[in-house]
C-alpha cells in the first residue's frame, strides 16, 4: 500500500494526538505520555493548545525519547487524528513512512489518505457506542479505548498503564475499574483485528532514573512557597495563572497552621495587573515576601510601579510566564520577547534583574533564589520563564532543598541597631555595594521613620531636587546593580572537544533543543562553545566568552534578537561578530532548526581551500 | 513657607495623652501646600484624632497615591512610616501593605483625582475587599498641582476658575463607598474640625473598611463663585445627620445631650462612638436608608455631613482569607518552608 518504507524505530519517535477543545482528551494523552515514562523511557510532551474553552482545534505532542532530547523535535511520525477539522493538515504533517491512527467507524474516500505512511482505522466510536449510553462517558472513555489500542500498536506493556490509572482514581473504585475496562476494550480489538506492534515501539529502558515530571509553573509555584512568599496578588492571564493556582495548592497543603487551621499565606485576585502589582509593593515594602506572576500585556501594565520599585528600592517579584507579543499576540504560543520590555521596564533609565530558568528544576531553584534577591538588592527580580517550561509537563531531575538554608532578608534595620545609635539613612551606601538599610515601618517610636517616595530625595530620604543630589542616588543605582552581577545565577559553559573560535549563547527554555543540536552539528563538523546565560546583569564571564571567539551566534525565541541587543548594549562590542538565530513563530525552537541555522551559517563562513573543493 | 525649618521647641506645659505623648508627637513636617488649604486643616484633624486615641506614633502606615492630598502624609506623624506611591494606586499598596502585617493601623490618604478618576477602580476593589483601613479622601473637586482642572468628584455645572462649565456628571464617592459595602461610611468639611475630628478617630477604630470623604476647598482653583466646593457653598449647603463625641475606649461622654438624641455605638474592637444626632430619624446602621437618604439630599442640592453608615460588627480582609494572627511578615524559613522532607514526597509523586 505505500510506496514509502514504514519507519522502524524503538523509543525514538514523535506521536501527536489532534483533538477537539474540551473534549476531555488532555487527561488521556498525558496518560499515554505517563506510561511511557514508566517504561522508563524519557518523553517530551507539548500541549500546542488554543485560545478557546470548547471547539478549536487542539494537539498533544509527544516526543518518546530514549536519547533524552526533551526538546521539541519537530515532524510527526504517527499522528493519532481525531479531530476532523484539521484532518488534512494532519495527514499532510506526517513524516513519509509515518502512522496514521483515526476512528474509522464512518468511511473515509482514498483520497483523504496518502500512500506513502500506514493507515490504522479503528472504529473507535462504534465500539464506544455499542458501550456505554451516557454521551459524557462516550466522549470520555473514547479517548481512553484509544489509548488501548496504541498501547496494543505501540507494544506498550499494559499492566503500566492499569497502574497508573490505579493511581489516579485512588479510592474511587468504580471509575478506577470502568477506565481499566475501557482500555482494554480498544487493546484487545487492535491485539485481534489489527497487525500489533507496528514499526514504532516502546521498549522498557532505564533512562528515566529518579527524575520528575512537572510543569514550570508549578515548580515555580513551589519555589514561591519554598522560598517564604507569603503574599501573592495576580490577575489571571495565560500562560502565567496556573501559577497562581498552583501557589494556591501548594499553600493549602503545606501552609496551614495545623492547630488553628490558619493559612501562613495571604493570595488576593487582584482587578488588574496595576493592583497585583501594587499589592506585591505595598507588602514588600512592609516586609513580607510578595510576587506576581503574569506575562506580557501584565508586565506593560505594571511597568510604572516597577520603576517605583527601581526608584524607591523597594524588594518585588515578579513571574513572567513569555507569551508570543506584541499587543495580544498570540496568547497560548511560546516566545521568548519580553527580555528588552523587562530588563529596561519603566520610563527613565532603568534597569532590572532577570533569572532564566531552563526547567522545572531551575524555575522551582530561581523563584525561591528570587526572594532573596529581590530583599538583598531591595529592587524587582523578573523570573523570566515562558508558556513551553510553564504549561508543559517537564521531565528534570528532583527539586532539591537545604534545611541549614535561612532567609537573606537583607539589610534590614532593627530596633535594637537603632538603639544602639547606628546611622539609618535610607539612601546611605554605608558599605559600598550601593546598597542601603531599610527598615519596616513599626519598628521603633522616634527612630527609623522614613517618608517612602518615588520623587527625589537624599540620602536620608528627604525630598530634593539638587541635580548633584540626584545623580548621586542614579550613580549608587548603577553601583548596586553591579553588585548584583556576582549575586545572580552565573553563566553555565560547556566547551567543544577541540578548540574553536565559534561560540553560541542561548538561555531559558531554548537549553534542551541547543544541547541536541550540538550534536547535530558536531555530526556535519562543527565545533561550537556553548554559555548558557542564567540571568541579567551579565556576568563578567559573558565578556569573557565574547573575548575568546571570533563570532557568537545568540539563539532564541523572538524577532528582534532581544539577547543579543541587550549584551551588545551592555557590553558594548561589535555587533558584526554576534549572530542572531532567531525563531519565532510560536512553536518551541527545535534542534533541527538551530542545527541548520547555524550549520548553514558555518558553511558560509568557512573558506574551503580550492584545491580540497576539487578534489 | 518650605525654606522655614520647622522648629523642634515646645511649651513646656503641654498636655499629654495616655501613653505620654504630646500634640508634637503627631506632627509631621512643616506644609508645602498653599496657606489656607483646607487639606491642611485635615493633617490637623488627623493629628488630633491621633492623639486622641493616644497612638502610638510609629504603629501608624501612612499610605497615599499623587497629588496635593497625597503630599500630605509628611505633614503628619514625622514618626510613622510614609508611602507616596503611585497616582490612582494607594488602595493596592495599602492593601499589600496591610497583608503584611495586620497590627499596624493603615491610613489611607487620596484626593479627589487620585480616588475618583486615575483610581477609581482601585478604590472600589480596596472598598468591597473590606481591608481594615481609613481611607480618607481629601476632596476637593479640582486638580491642585496641575494648576485647576475639573476632577470627576466637579458638580456638573460648576464652573472653574477659568471660567469654565462642567459638563460631566459627579461622582459621589459615599454613594459608591455604601453601594460597595464599605462598612463605615462618612463625610465631612476640612473647615469642621468638631466634626472631622471624631469621625477620624472613630473610623481608625473601626475594624473594616472606613471610608471618609472630607469636602477640602482649593483655596487657589476652586473657591471662587460658581464652584460647588467652595468655602462659602459648602457652610451654605452642609446639612448634618450627627456628630460624633466619640470616644474609642473610654465611656462615651453623653451626659450633655438630651435623652433621645444620643445613640452609642458598639465598635467591634470595643471601643463606643456616641451619636449625637440632629436627623432624630437617621438611622446609621441602615445601608439602603443611608443611601436613599444621601440621594434625596443630593437632588436637593444639600451636602449631608456626618456618620452615613456603620456595621460594628463587621470584619475585614483578614478574616475573609483566615490569616495567622501573627504578621505575615514576622513569619521565617521554620514557619514558612516546608522542608526537604516534604519535598522528597513531592518527588515522589510525580514519577
Amino acid at each position: 500500500m505505500s510506496d514509502k518504507k514504514p519507519i522502524s524505530s524503538v523509543n525514538d519517535f514523535v506521536v501527536r494526538f489532534a483533538n477537539v477543545n474540551g473534549s476531555g482528551s488532555a487527561s488521556a494523552n498525558e496518560m499515554f505520555a505517563r506510561s511511557i515514562l514508566r517504561h522508563g523511557v524519557p518523553v517530551s510532551p507539548r500541549n500546542i493548545f488554543p485560545s478557546n474553552i470548547q471547539g478549536l482545534p487542539t494537539w498533544y505532542e509527544v516526543r518518546v525519547t530514549e536519547a533524552g532530547h526533551l526538546g521539541a523535535r519537530g515532524g510527526v511520525d504517527m499522528m493519532v487524528a481525531m479531530n476532523p477539522q484539521t484532518w488534512d493538515k494532519d495527514v499532510a504533517g506526517i513524516e513519509p513512512g509515518g502512522y496514521l491512527f483515526y476512528d474509522s467507524t464512518k468511511p473515509m474516500p482514498s483520497t483523504k489518505f496518502r500512500d506513502d505512511i500506514t493507515v490504522i482505522g479503528v472504529p473507535l466510536t462504534a465500539i464506544t457506542n455499542s458501550t456505554y449510553t451516557d454521551p459524557r462517558q462516550r466522549q470520555l472513555f473514547k479517548n481512553i479505548i484509544y489509548l488501548g489500542a496504541l498501547s496494543a500498536l505501540l507494544d506498550m506493556d499494559p499492566k503500566l498503564i492499569e497502574q497508573l490509572i490505579g493511581e489516579q482514581y485512588k479510592g474511587k473504585e468504580k471509575l478506577l475499574s470502568s477506565n481499566v475496562h475501557a482500555l482494554h476494550l480498544g487493546r484487545d480489538w487492535a491485539l485481534q483485528n489489527l497487525k500489533c506492534p507496528i514499526g514504532l515501539r516502546i521498549k522498557k529502558s532505564d533512562k528515566v532514573g529518579d527524575r520528575i515530571f512537572i510543569e514550570g509553573n508549578s515548580a515555580a509555584a513551589l519555589g514561591a512557597v519554598y522560598g517564604g512568599a507569603t503574599v501573592c496578588a495576580w490577575y489571571p492571564i495565560t500562560p502565567s495563572s496556573s501559577v497562581a493556582e498552583a501557589f494556591t495548592a501548594h499553600c493549602k497543603k503545606y501552609r496551614h497552621d495545623p492547630e488553628t487551621g490558619k493559612a501562613k499565606y495571604a493570595i488576593v485576585q487582584g482587578e488588574d495587573e496595576l493592583a497585583s502589582i501594587g499589592i506585591v509593593i505595598g507588602a514588600s515594602w512592609n516586609g513580607a515576601r510578595a510576587f506576581t506572576a503574569t506575562s506580557g500585556p501584565g508586565i506593560s501594565l505594571m511597568t510604572e510601579f516597577i520603576g517605583l520599585s527601581y526608584f524607591a528600592e523597594i524588594p518585588a517579584v515578579i513571574m513572567n510566564i513569555q507569551r508570543a507579543g506584541p499587543s495580544t499576540g498570540m496568547p497560548t504560543r511560546t516566545q521568548q520577547c519580553d527580555i528588552i520590555a523587562c530588563a529596561y521596564a519603566s520610563h527613565g533609565d532603568t534597569k532590572h534583574v532577570l533569572l532564566f530558568p531552563e526547567d522545572p528544576a531551575e524555575a522551582f531553584e530561581f523563584a525561591a533564589a528570587a526572594f532573596d534577591l529581590a530583599e538583598r538588592l531591595q529592587t524587582t527580580i523578573f523570573l523570566m520563564l515562558d508558556l513551553d517550561i510553564g504549561m508543559n509537563h517537564r521531565l528534570c531531575r528532583p527539586l532539591k532543598w537545604d534545611d541549614s538554608k535561612q532567609y537573606d532578608r537583607g539589610k534590614v534595620m532593627t530596633a535594637e541597631m537603632l538603639e544602639e545609635g547606628r546611622d539609618f539613612g535610607r539612601y546611605l551606601d554605608v558599605d559600598g555595594d550601593g546598597i542601603p538599610y531599610r527598615t519596616y515601618p513599626g519598628t521603633h517610636p522616634t527612630k527609623g521613620s522614613y517618608f517612602t517616595r518615588g520623587t527625589s530625595r537624599d540620602r536620608y530620604a528627604r525630598y530634593s531636587e539638587e541635580g548633584s543630589v540626584y545623580a548621586d542616588n542614579m550613580q549608587r543605582l548603577v553601583r548596586k546593580f553591579e553588585t548584583a552581577q556576582d549575586l545572580v545565577p552565573r553563566p553555565l559553559q560547556a566547551n567543544a572537544e577541540r578548540p574553536t573560535k565559534y561560540g553560541v549563547i542561548y538561555f531559558g527554555s531554548t537549553s534542551p533543543a541547543m544541547d541536541e543540536a550540538i550534536g547535530l552539528l558536531e555530526a556535519r563538523g562543527h565545533q561550537l562553545d556553548r554559555l548558557r546565560i542564567r540571568a541579567f546583569p551579565f556576568h563578567s564571564s559573558v565578556a569573557s566568552f565574547l573575548a575568546e571567539h571570533d563570532f557568537v551566534y545568540v539563539v532564541e525565541q523572538n524577532r528582534d534578537s532581544q539577547l543579543r541587543q541587550l549584551i551588545v548594549n551592555e557590553n558594548g562590542i561589535d555587533p558584526v561578530r554576534l549572530v542572531p538565530i532567531v525563531h519565532y513563530d510560536g512553536t518551541p525552537i527545535t534542534a533541527r532548526y538551530i542545527a541548520k541555522a547555524i550549520g548553514d551559517h558555518q558553511d558560509h563562513l568557512k573558506v574551503t581551500p580550492l584545491r580540497k573543493a576539487v578534489s | 513657607m518650605t525654606y522655614i525649618a520647622k522648629p523642634k521647641f515646645h511649651h513646656p506645659g503641654l498636655k499629654k495623652n495616655e501613653l505620654g505623648y504630646t500634640h508634637r508627637d503627631y506632627e509631621g513636617k512643616i506644609s508645602t501646600l498653599c496657606a489656607g488649604c483646607g487639606h491642611d486643616s485635615i493633617t490637623a484633624s488627623i493629628i488630633e484624632a491621633c492623639y486622641e486615641l493616644s497612638i502610638e506614633p510609629h504603629r501608624v502606615a501612612k499610605i497615599s497615591g499623587i497629588g496635593c492630598s497625597s503630599k500630605t502624609p509628611d505633614y503628619f506623624l514625622g514618626n510613622s512610616h510614609g508611602f507616596n506611591s503611585v497616582h490612582g494606586r494607594m488602595p493596592s499598596v495599602l492593601t499589600g501593605a496591610n497583608l503584611a502585617n495586620r497590627d499596624l493601623i493603615y491610613l489611607g490618604v487620596s484626593g479627589d483625582g487620585d480616588s475618583a478618576s486615575i483610581g477609581f477602580g482601585q478604590f472600589a476593589h480596596s472598598i468591597r475587599r473590606g481591608v481594615n483601613m481609613t481611607y480618607i479622601v481629601e476632596n476637593n473637586g479640582v486638580y491642585g498641582l496641575t494648576k485647576g482642572q475639573f476632577s470627576a468628584t466637579a458638580d456638573r455645572g460648576s464652573k472653574s476658575k477659568k471660567g469654565v462649565t462642567n459638563t460631566d456628571n459627579a461622582i459621589d464617592l459615599v454613594a459608591i463607598a455604601l453601594q460597595l459595602g464599605a462598612t463605615f461610611v462618612a463625610r465631612s468639611f476640612s473647615g469642621d474640625k468638631s466634626q472631622l475630628v471624631p469621625l477620624i478617630a472613630a473610623a481608625i477604630g473601626h475594624k473594616g473598611a472606613s471610608f471618609i470623604d472630607v469636602i477640602s476647598p482649593c483655596i487657589a482653583f476652586n473657591n471662587h463663585a460658581g464652584s460647588t466646593k467652595s468655602f462659602d457653598y459648602v457652610r451654605e449647603h452642609n446639612d448634618a445627620v450627627n456628630r460624633l463625641d466619640v470616644l474609642v475606649g473610654r465611656d462615651p461622654i453623653a451626659v450633655d445631650y438630651a435623652p433621645g438624641t444620643v445613640q452609642v455605638v458598639e465598635q467591634h474592637d470595643g471601643s463606643k462612638i456616641a451619636l449625637r444626632k440632629i436627623d432624630a430619624d437617621y438611622d446609621p446602621h441602615d445601608r439602603l436608608g443611608a443611601q436613599t437618604f444621601l440621594a434625596r439630599h443630593a437632588a436637593k442640592g444639600q451636602i449631608v455631613t456626618g456618620l452615613l453608615y456603620v456595621d460594628p460588627d463587621a470584619d475585614d480582609l483578614h478574616a475573609h482569607l483566615n490569616t495567622v494572627e501573627t504578621p505575615l511578615n514576622s513569619l521565617e524559613a521554620d514557619t514558612l518552608c516546608p522542608g526537604s522532607a516534604a519535598l522528597d514526597k513531592f518527588n515522589a509523586s510525580l514519577r
